[in-house]
């Protein structure tokens, strides 16, 4: 069985500000990362490997320093990494992510394709589903457990609002998974070992045989209007004095605003 | 201070670091509380490989040394000793057989060792033998193709938790200090059963049983060695981990230290936060520098060992000595550093000074490390004076 997981290199939001004037997210100097729900679409390949053996190959786009997400997670279990990375998908938006993802799938072939639920940058949720839709082949999203793989086919739990649907599918199949599905390993020695040794195949838009005008910025259809972070509403008051004055003073003043 | 560590002795230390921080850290007061052994760390330590640090590779290990072994238990026990004491006493009761055991014992044992499948125990000490081992009164009787094992083994790290066990027991009393052999007992063999679990004042996370053999038949095949190698497969097994017990020393030490620090940099008296009082400074000066030197000590002799040293004896008893003996201080003055509160169970240096205490008795106390020391000096002496 060949599995791909798309993972996506993030900013750990965590510790990531805006730019006041631009209102724009500040990427300098912040630490990236694997998108969380990414790895726990990666734990459920590796998983899915130990149990019925599969080869499991990470997949994302990005700029070349996206490279060390793919090594991560090769150190965590992923057996090949491929970076599609190209100047031509500079600018795309989730259309044309899913649109050059999509073509790079189809190249290399998979029975199970995992997305994580949405990015913590982006946040939209729609690679996942979009690239489904460009592969032709069934997903389910919101994932939360995997009951069986069997036949072709899988069953899965569907995390709804109440409750959870249960789902079958024939392969391939997309499913986007949450953070209920498993709890992720920490990376192993010999996969850290194995990471810094392998060789991270590096797909552009020839490899996939991409339209061109489906790519980047001419292939996205979304047009930004404006950014802005909605206004916080501030003040601040500093308390003086002894720890029992300044409680009279704190319970004076929440009652004030009618928070007592 | 830099040790020039190279690029995976880096990933070993940062990787043990991160379980240590992610894992152990959120759970290790409870653990200790509750005396509860750490399944969880042992799986996350097996599924990142560390049970396999020092095996070779062609049994599934990544083929490091004791050096790479002592920085994994270094940043371990940084977090919870409890917890580098139940990893640390696969590695003494893996080392019978890796030192001494042959091919099919190495072929049958060690990936699953190696894997963390199985946790190992090594069974030397009983209630007659504890510094002096030739106590031993376990025997194991030749009959036929088996060995049939009588006796009690008391207070063993991982006892009841471990699969595999390498047992030191009596082939032939008349022989004395030949007598004794070196046995590997799997766990569900009939007649091997376990005492209760000790209750004890540290490492409490760590498991400690007796081991009650009676009429247990295991298959010739399972002597390590030849027959009456017994006590020199213990010595040499001691020789070669007690730097890991300085590593647990030099670790626990660090831990106990890096709390005080950022608690003295915290708390406030006489207007001013407690480490900008010289006297605590210099407390605090002490315990940074006996750190740094146990921590070369071990890495040196870490080093040397890992070098091929025939005769490790009297360095890895210096090693385990001094570390231990820091730890102890250490975790002492980080109390002391912290006042109330690091007598409080909310603040993780209580702990920290009753686990520490364990290492200045277990695998041979420190009175022992020092008659170690003595013997060799005496040894080397004497041929001095020979060599003229
Ligand atoms: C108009 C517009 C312009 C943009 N321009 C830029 C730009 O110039 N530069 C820029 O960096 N970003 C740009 N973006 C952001 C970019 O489109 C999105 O980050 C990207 O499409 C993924 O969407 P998302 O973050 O919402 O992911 P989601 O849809 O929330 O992600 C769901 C899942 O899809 C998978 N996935 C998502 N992205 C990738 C990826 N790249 N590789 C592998 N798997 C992935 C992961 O499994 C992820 O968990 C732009 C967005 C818009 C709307
Ligand atoms: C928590 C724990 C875990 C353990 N795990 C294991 C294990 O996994 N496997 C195992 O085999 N054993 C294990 N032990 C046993 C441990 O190695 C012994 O406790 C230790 O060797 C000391 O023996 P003893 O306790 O009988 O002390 P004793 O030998 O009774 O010593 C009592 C005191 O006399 C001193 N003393 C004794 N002889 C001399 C001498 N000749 N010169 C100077 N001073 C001397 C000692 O230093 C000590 O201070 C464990 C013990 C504990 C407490």
């Amino acid at each position: 069985m060949d599995i791909i997981v798309c993972i996506k290199q993030v900013p750990d939001t965590a510790e990531i500000k805006i730019n006041p004037e631009t209102n724009t997210l500040m990427r300098e100097g912040v630490p990236s990362i694997i998108n969380p729900f990414d790895l726990h679409a990666l734990e459920a390949a590796v998983r899915i490997k130990e149990d019925v053996g599969a080869r499991v190959t990470a997949l994302t786009m990005g700029p070349p320093q996206a490279e060390s997400s793919l090594r991560e997670a090769i150190s965590m279990g992923a057996d090949d990494a491929v970076l599609l990375s190209d100047r031509a998908f500079a600018g795309s938006d989730t259309w044309a992510t899913s649109y050059a993802l999509a073509g790079a799938i189809r190249k290399l072939g998979a029975d199970i394709v995992f997305c994580g639920k949405q990015a913590i940058d982006g946040d939209t949720a729609q690679v996942g589903p979009e690239t489904a839709e460009f592969l032709d082949i069934p997903h389910v999203s919101y994932v939360r457990r995997i009951e069986w793989i069997r036949d072709g086919a899988v069953r899965v739990q569907r995390l709804m609002d109440e409750g959870y649907d249960v789902v079958e599918s024939p392969l391939p199949v997309l499913l986007t998974v949450v953070k209920e599905l498993n709890q992720p390993r920490m990376p192993s020695l010999k996969g850290k070992i194995a990471a810094k040794k392998a060789q991270v195949r590096i797909m552009g838009k020839a490899d996939i045989g991409a339209d061109e005008d489906s790519l980047g910025l001419k292939g996205s259809p979304t047009k930004v209007k404006s950014i802005f972070a909605p206004g916080t509403k501030t003040g601040r008051m500093m308390i003086e004095g002894g720890p029992e004055e300044q409680v009279d003073i704190l319970i004076k003043e929440l009652r004030k605003i009618k928070c007592l | 201070m830099d040790y020039f560590l190279d690029e995976e002795q880096l990933m070993i230390r940062d990787l043990a670091r991160q379980i240590a921080e992610e894992k152990i850290m959120p759970v290790r007061a409870e653990l200790d509380e509750r005396e509860e052994f750490p399944w969880d760390i042992m799986n996350a330590l097996a599924q990142s490989d560390f049970f396999g640090l020092y095996i070779p590779g062609e049994y599934g290990g990544l083929g490091k040394g004791g050096f790479e072994l002592s920085i994994a238990i270094e940043e371990l026990s940084r977090a919870c000793l409890g917890v580098s004491t139940s990893y640390a006493a696969n590695a003494l009761g893996t080392y019978p057989i890796l030192l001494f055991g042959s091919e099919e014992q190495k072929k049958k044992y060690l990936p699953d060792i190696a894997s963390g499948r199985r946790l190992v125990a090594f069974a030397l000490t009983e209630a007659n033998a504890g510094s002096d081992a030739a106590g031993v009164q376990t025997t194991a009787r030749p009959d036929g193709d088996e060995y049939v094992l009588n006796g009690t083994k008391q207070w063993i790290t991982n006892g009841g938790e471990a699969e595999i066990y390498t047992v030191i027991a009596i082939t032939d009393r008349a022989k004395g200090a030949r007598g004794a052999s070196a046995f590997i007992v799997e766990k569900g063999t009939p007649g091997f059963t376990f005492g209760k679990k000790e209750n004890k004042m540290g490492i409490r996370a760590s498991s400690t049983r007796e081991l009650i053999f009676e009429d247990c038949r295991i298959p010739k095949e399972n002597l390590i060695g030849r027959q009456g190698m017994g006590f020199i497969v213990a010595m040499k097994t001691l020789d070669k981990s007690r730097t890991g017990v300085g590593a647990q020393g030099v670790g626990v030490a660090q831990g106990a230290f890096e709390a005080a620090v950022s608690f003295a940099k915290e708390r406030r008296q006489f207007g001013a936060p407690v480490i900008s009082f010289q006297a605590v400074q210099h407390m605090l000066a002490d315990m940074a520098a006996q750190i740094e030197a146990a921590r070369a000590l071990v890495y040196s002799v870490a080093r040397y060992i890992d070098s091929g040293a025939k005769d490790v004896s009297k360095e890895s008893a210096m090693a385990k000595l001094f570390a231990t003996d820091v730890a102890m201080k250490v975790t002492v003055d980080a109390v002391q550093v912290m006042g109330g509160s690091g007598y409080m169970r909310e603040y993780p240096v209580e702990k920290m000074m009753r686990d520490a205490k364990i290492l200045q008795i277990y695998e041979g106390t420190n009175q022992i490390q020092r008659n170690i020391i003595g013997q060799s000096l005496i040894k080397e002496s004497a041929k001095k004076r020979q060599g003229g």
